[in-house]
């Protein structure tokens, strides 16, 4: 019976594993910022700003690779009833909405000296937009409810729903971007990238991965225990 | 099919005795869309150009507007309960109850919309192309906030929450119906747009009365 | 009334969570045909759970519901909710009674997606003694005359078991009787009841269920739910 699953075996396990994911986080953090900001070559058109990139990249990853999380996570608490997964979809939310927030500021203030304008209707740019909406609706649907239970799960099938639109959307968004003018895309995911510059860069978006797994075993943490506080309370109103 | 048409007429049923839901969503199209000549001015050209995105964008709007009470009657009154409880699969339900509700909505929107490319100046070779893509793409518009709608029962804030959902799902329809008109008014292919609004509807029949099933379910619990 | 039937339904070792809370566990029923269940119990003990989760509308968080018909294999009640949806007729908290419709659209629709004909509306009016309200719309009935029209329903199109959460809520006295009369011939075919009450209603030979038997004994700060 999954929904009287005992998470202090969880609580235990988590509580190791932080202190090493955080100090994971920090020395990947300081590496790869130290990398980005002195050893990595200047870009021969975009000079000095081109630095941006090794925040907006792994942040617009993490981005998405946080909505797949969160879609997984609520496949397995809608199908397995799996009382972690629904908080570890609750917890995931905030995280990829603020990565994918994160994305779009940096390419905003990478937009402004590469186009001279804050924002540009590019393809990549456009799809981050739309998925922090879907990320802005899931989270307002989860919290809309007076029973936790019911948003949890209209919230799963919610993030399931959106999971396959995504492509779908990142298609279409596609499609309309080469239909007017495409705006002069940066290229930075190609493959003649130099190594100078892809180090820095997979090592920040390996630290962004542990940083959100940091971040979600703190939260899922604060989850639990709340979740006690609750409990705690309904036994004083019903005496159980 | 017989059970099938019984709830499709009951819900026409409900909808023309409770009467101006139509007429409203008709209404809004229309007003919609004549503040756009307010806000970018009556110049011809500059109307001609954004026509085929305004009209699109204001059907995307007044087909959501109706949205909310897909299901919230028949929940309030415990109707969706024994809806739940007939020997018709869920899904099957639901898809009745979209095909009504395109019938009070989608349909009349498309039979208004050539009003409004008159009004928004829309050159005439879009005219056709529009109502097309109209025809193919408000179903999907109706599949996909059934979806919503399920969603948001018994929430606190309906309405509000429910374009939230719904808005940015409804996008790709959005892009590839006023492409399909842009398209047309420049001499260009339509077919491939019409194809992929034809693939949305044809993917959404397939998925979305299985995901609201799944909304109206637990939302009974 | 159709040949009598005889099925069985009866639920082990039921548990009901509602809101992190725990409302009952270890509930065990049986129905057989012609038995009626009295559910009793304080506010809060689970009556309208148990119904909601004999009509499929609940999942159960732990136990099952077994339906056997009258040679075969029992089945598992909860697994497919469309059949089993078919077997029941549920009344609940709302009438279900559409303001526009009149009576017998009320319940001819009922009646037709479960396969009913037109005949039985009358019929089933007449049970209640509401043949006047035949082409009267809902918004002009009482709620007593509405909560007449979503009895007259459940006999409008026979079904095997019924579930009657609080049914004699707004009924006066002479249509209680009504209702105890239609449960006696509903039983009397091989039906089965089963239905809450506050108030008195006469079914002879029925068993009693107390939901404060059931409720959660242990406490829950071993085991927190999620």
């Amino acid at each position: 019976m999954h929904r009287f699953a005992n998470p202090t075996r969880f609580l235990k396990i988590a509580g190791y594993v932080q202190p090493w994911m955080a100090a994971v986080t920090l020395a990947l953090f300081a590496t790869g910022l130290y990398m980005a900001f002195f050893t990595a070559p200047p870009d021969y058109q975009q000079g000095e700003s081109v630095r941006i990139m090794y925040v907006h990249v792994p942040a617009a990853w993490m981005g998405m690779f946080c909505y797949a999380a969160m879609a997984i996570a609520s496949a397995v608490a809608l199908i397995w009833k799996h009382p972690l997964a629904d908080v570890a979809a609750k917890a995931t939310a905030p995280v990829g909405a603020a990565f994918t927030f994160l994305a779009l500021a940096t390419g905003s203030l990478w937009g402004k000296p590469m186009w001279g304008t804050w924002w540009v209707w590019d393809a990549r740019l456009t799809s981050m937009l739309i998925l922090l909406f879907l990320y802005i609706g899931y989270m307002a649907l989860q919290g809309a409810f007076d029973d936790r239970a019911r948003g949890a799960k209209a919230s799963a099938v919610l993030a399931l729903v959106g999971a396959v639109n995504l492509p779908i959307i990142k298609f279409s968004v596609d499609w309309w971007n080469t239909l007017h003018q495409p705006a002069s895309v940066i290229k930075m995911d190609g493959p003649s990238i130099h190594p100078d510059m892809l180090w820095p860069l997979l090592i920040m978006a390996v630290g962004f991965k542990t940083y959100y797994m940091w971040v979600l075993l703190v939260r899922i943490r604060q989850e639990i225990t709340a979740n006690k506080v609750r409990i705690l309370r309904l036994k004083q109103v019903h005496g159980g | 099919m017989a059970k099938f048409m019984e709830l499709v007429k009951r819900d026409l049923a409900l909808a023309f005795r409770q009467g101006m839901d139509s007429l409203m969503v008709v209404a809004f199209f229309i007003i919609a869309v004549v503040l756009f000549p307010f806000g970018v001015g009556p110049e011809v050209n500059t109307l001609a150009k954004i026509a085929g995105g305004t009209i699109w964008v204001a059907a995307l709007l007044s087909s959501m507007l109706s949205l909310e009470r897909l299901f919230q009657t028949d929940y309030d009154d415990g109707s969706l309960e024994l809806l739940a409880l007939a020997p018709i699969p869920l899904e099957v339900t639901v898809l009745a109850k979209v095909v009504a509700h395109w019938l009070t909505t989608g349909l009349p929107l498309i039979i208004t919309a050539p009003l409004l490319a008159v009004l928004m100046q829309l050159p005439m070779d879009g005219f056709g192309t529009l109502i097309l893509a109209l025809a193919l793409g408000t179903p999907t518009l109706s599949l996909i906030g059934a979806v919503g709608a399920a969603l948001i029962l018994g929430s606190r804030r309906g309405g509000v929450l429910l374009s939230l959902l719904v808005l940015p799902l409804y996008i790709p329809i959005l892009i590839f119906g006023v492409s399909a008109v842009d398209a047309a008014i420049f001499d260009e292919a339509v077919r491939p747009h019409m194809l992929f609004l034809g693939a949305l509807f044809v993917g959404a029949l397939a998925l979305t009365p299985w995901a609201a099933a799944a909304g109206l379910r637990q939302a009974l619990e | 009334m159709t040949k009598p039937s005889s099925n069985q339904f009866w639920g082990e070792d039921l548990t009901c969570v509602r809101g992190e809370r725990i409302v009952f566990q270890s509930l065990n029923f049986e129905l057989t045909p012609g038995g009626a269940l009295i559910l009793i119990g304080p506010n809060g003990s689970g009556k309208s759970s148990l119904l909601r989760m004999m009509a499929g509308l609940l999942q159960p968080a732990g136990g099952k519901m077994l339906w056997a018909e009258e040679a075969g294999e029992p089945e598992d009640a909860s697994q497919d909710m469309d059949l089993h949806g078919g077997r029941l007729h549920y009344v609940g908290h709302h009438d279900a009674v559409k303001p526009v419709l009149t009576a017998a659209e009320n319940i001819g629709f009922w009646a037709r997606i479960r396969g009913g004909g037109e005949d039985t509306i009358h019929e089933s009016l007449d049970v209640f003694d509401i043949k006047h309200l035949y082409d009267v719309p809902g918004r002009f009935m009482s709620a007593g005359q509405k909560r007449r029209v979503n009895l007259a329903r459940i006999i409008a199109a026979p079904a095997p078991l019924w579930l009657l959460d609080e049914p004699t809520t707004a009924l006066d006295k002479a249509t209680i009787k009504r209702l105890e009369d239609a449960i006696q011939r509903h039983r009397d075919g091989g039906g089965m009841v089963v239905l809450s009450t506050h108030s008195d209603v006469d079914t002879p030979g029925s068993k009693t269920l107390n939901l404060a038997d059931f409720a959660s004994k242990a406490p829950l700060d071993e085991h927190v739910m999620v």
